[in-house]
């Protein structure tokens, strides 16, 4: 207890001091230079790899030239815009613009309310061990590589030797057509994703008051009804938040999942922007028509997400930042 | 009366708040379709398992679903003895070992000097690595880069350029907030300085988040495979391939080529089959066996990361 009171009295003391003393870089430095320290290795870091590139953006507005620096050599024509315009003038990248655009669309339409139902289902799961056990295996398919996923799908979604196919005596196409593609590539997606994304909702609902529930059964609510008066709205503002966030990465394109998955037959859904990024900047040699074409993504990208965010403030919601 | 007829038709709770039968009926219900979703996530894992351990010709006819047929381990005997195979398993986990170390040592470097909130430039270095998650240069400017840095077909371009996560350093910021501030003032009290703060009191309390943020890590790493295939594209660079990209490229030349297939050491399609499924065993199995083990700490993680990101 003495000893207790002892420290308290100490830190008080500190405190004071600290206050007191005003401000002196000698001694600041003196006692936080090791701070500085820890950050130099992350600095050093964020400035080579993830601010020097944007320097190299430049070239998206230069002659296609990465032999020399960027800044020396001759700018584009039309003003600088040559990348841009043939860009929007190439039928590749309309396509691909267009695909990301439909693919992330259908992800985030279907793909949002999965595991908000997956989590309620959780959350309904009356037996604790059953329910840990049902958690572990449905984060399983998070930790799988799209090189494993797309391997596996090979086997079991062949048209012809596939054994879904097999096993029901059909030949349907499901990575054969652009329209089977895109519901195998959603639902691949969704396969992955679902029980993972289901940790935030949960996190949400363990937040929601049990005497909520304890009300809701005195006045006669039974299970779906205690699902749509208490666990929704409590869990609503989670949803809205992470709804709008997605909608901020609507143009944002994953490369894994679609380059994996795609094959020769449907090529005309499955290319994206990243993949025609790769296709004319890394195999193709195309650098300033490709950083063109990602400069434009990230731009829309950064646009989306503040504008996802004054939607998500003009709900009433915090916000992200 | 209305207790009795309780007693016999529902469950007595602990609480003493009473379960009908109805209640009772859709708790298994929902039992019930919480386990066939669990067989929809482990079926396709298990096939995988049972195909590379059925025989080459089972596979090629198509019999195998889920129990092996003509049971052999012949498949994994093969990965075992080629040497491809052995040294790209290798290598992936030496680099998934040597990267997660290395990043856990640069995040907690980062984000550590970041929970002092009297910081000089505090705030300014704070924007400049949280900029980097909103706005991107894209994958050519960072792929000029590496060329000039003469990175691109060497080890380096798997290790450097993706070694902070900014996700992660604010998942680890977020935990070290959470440690008392009492804690702090009594180790300065008794003249230890910030590196002594962050070795004795905060990594010792931060386990559990370090354990998610090398698991966030190691599985990045581990199932990396976009960098290997734009960074390594001489053949003098195979040797540096991971195994997500070796696997790729067996998988793309069976099903185009099945020549190209035989050339690179394979008798006939079907035992390439089995293989290949030996070698998504290998290359899943590790991370399997680790996850599970972890998930009380992840949850967390995952948790503070989308509250604060």
């Amino acid at each position: 207890m003495l000893q207790g009171e002892r420290t308290t009295k100490q830190a008080d003391a500190y405190r004071l001091r600290n206050k007191k003393m005003g401000f002196s870089w000698k001694t600041y430095l003196k006692r936080y230079w090791t701070l500085y320290l820890l950050l130099v290795l992350p600095i050093a870091f964020f400035i080579i790899f993830r601010y020097t590139p944007m320097a190299y953006i430049l070239l998206a507005f230069k002659k296609n030239n990465i032999l020399q620096p960027p800044w020396q050599v001759a700018w584009a024509k039309d003003n600088g815009f040559e990348w841009f315009i043939k860009a929007f003038n190439d039928k590749n990248f309309i396509d691909a613009l267009r695909n990301t655009i439909v693919l992330n669309l259908l992800d985030l339409i279907v793909g949002t309310p999965m595991p908000i139902i997956m989590a309620i289902l959780l959350n309904e799961l009356a037996y604790p061990r059953f329910k840990r056990i049902t958690q572990t295996v449905l984060y399983l398919p998070h930790f799988l590589s799209w090189v494993i996923i797309s391997s596996i799908t090979l086997r079991l979604f062949a048209t012809n030797d596939g054994l879904i196919n097999r096993a029901f005596g059909t030949a349907i196409p499901f990575v054969g057509t652009e329209n089977n593609w895109r519901a195998t590539y959603i639902m691949l997606g969704i396969w992955k994703e679902c029980g993972w994304n289901t940790i935030i909702y949960l996190a949400a609902l363990t937040a929601i008051s049990p005497e909520l529930y304890e009300a809701a059964e005195v006045d006669g609510a039974g299970r779906l009804r205690k699902i749509w008066h208490v666990t929704l709205p409590g869990i609503r503002s989670t949803i809205i938040v992470l709804l709008i966030m997605n909608l901020g990465h609507i143009l944002g394109s994953e490369f894994d999942r679609p380059f994996t998955l795609s094959n020769p037959l449907v090529e005309g859904a499955s290319k994206t922007i990243s993949i025609f990024v790769y296709e004319r900047g890394i195999q193709g040699s195309q650098f300033s028509l490709s950083t063109a074409v990602g400069l434009f993504q990230s731009l829309v990208c950064v646009i989306f997400l503040l504008l996802s965010n004054w939607l998500a403030k003009k709900f009433g919601e915090r916000g992200v930042w | 009366m209305s207790t009795m007829r309780a007693d016999l038709s529902g469950k007595r709770l602990k609480d003493g708040m009473i379960k009908s039968s109805k209640t009772r009926a859709g708790d298994m219900a929902i039992a019930i379709f919480c386990l066939l979703l669990m067989l929809v996530c482990l079926i396709p894992m298990w096939h995988v398992l049972v195909c590379s351990l059925s025989s080459a010709d089972a596979l090629v006819r198509n019999d195998v679903f889920l129990w092996p047929k003509g049971w052999n381990v012949e498949a994994y005997r093969t990965v075992l003895t080629t040497e491809k195979y052995v040294r790209s398993l290798w290598w992936t986990a030496l680099l998934t070992v040597g990267c997660t170390l290395l990043s856990l040592f640069l995040t907690i470097c980062a984000a550590y000097p970041l929970t002092y909130t009297n910081l000089k430039g505090g705030k300014f270095i704070n924007f400049i690595i949280l900029f980097t998650m909103y706005f991107s240069a894209g994958t050519i400017p960072s792929y000029i880069l590496l060329n000039n840095l003469k990175m691109l077909n060497t080890p380096w371009a798997l290790i450097v350029p993706n070694c902070i996560s900014v996700f992660n350093v604010i998942i680890m910021r977020s935990f070290f907030f959470g440690v008392p501030d009492s804690l702090r003032e009594a180790a300065e009290i008794d003249g230890a300085g910030p590196i002594r703060t962050l070795v004795r009191v905060y990594l010792p309390l931060s386990l559990p988040v370090i354990a998610t943020l090398a698991l966030f890590y190691a599985v990045g790493r581990w199932n990396g495979f976009s960098d290997a295939l734009m960074y390594l594209k001489k053949s003098s660079a195979e040797k540096y391939w991971p195994i997500q990209l070796l696997l790729y490229n067996v998988i793309k030349n069976s099903t185009q080529t099945s020549e190209q297939a035989a050339q690179e050491g394979f008798f006939s399609n079907g035992v390439s089959k089995t293989i290949q499924m030996a070698t998504v065993m290998f290359a899943t199995v590790p991370i399997l066996i680790v996850y599970p083990w972890l998930q009380r700490y992840f949850v967390s993680g995952v948790t503070i990361g989308a509250v604060k990101g």
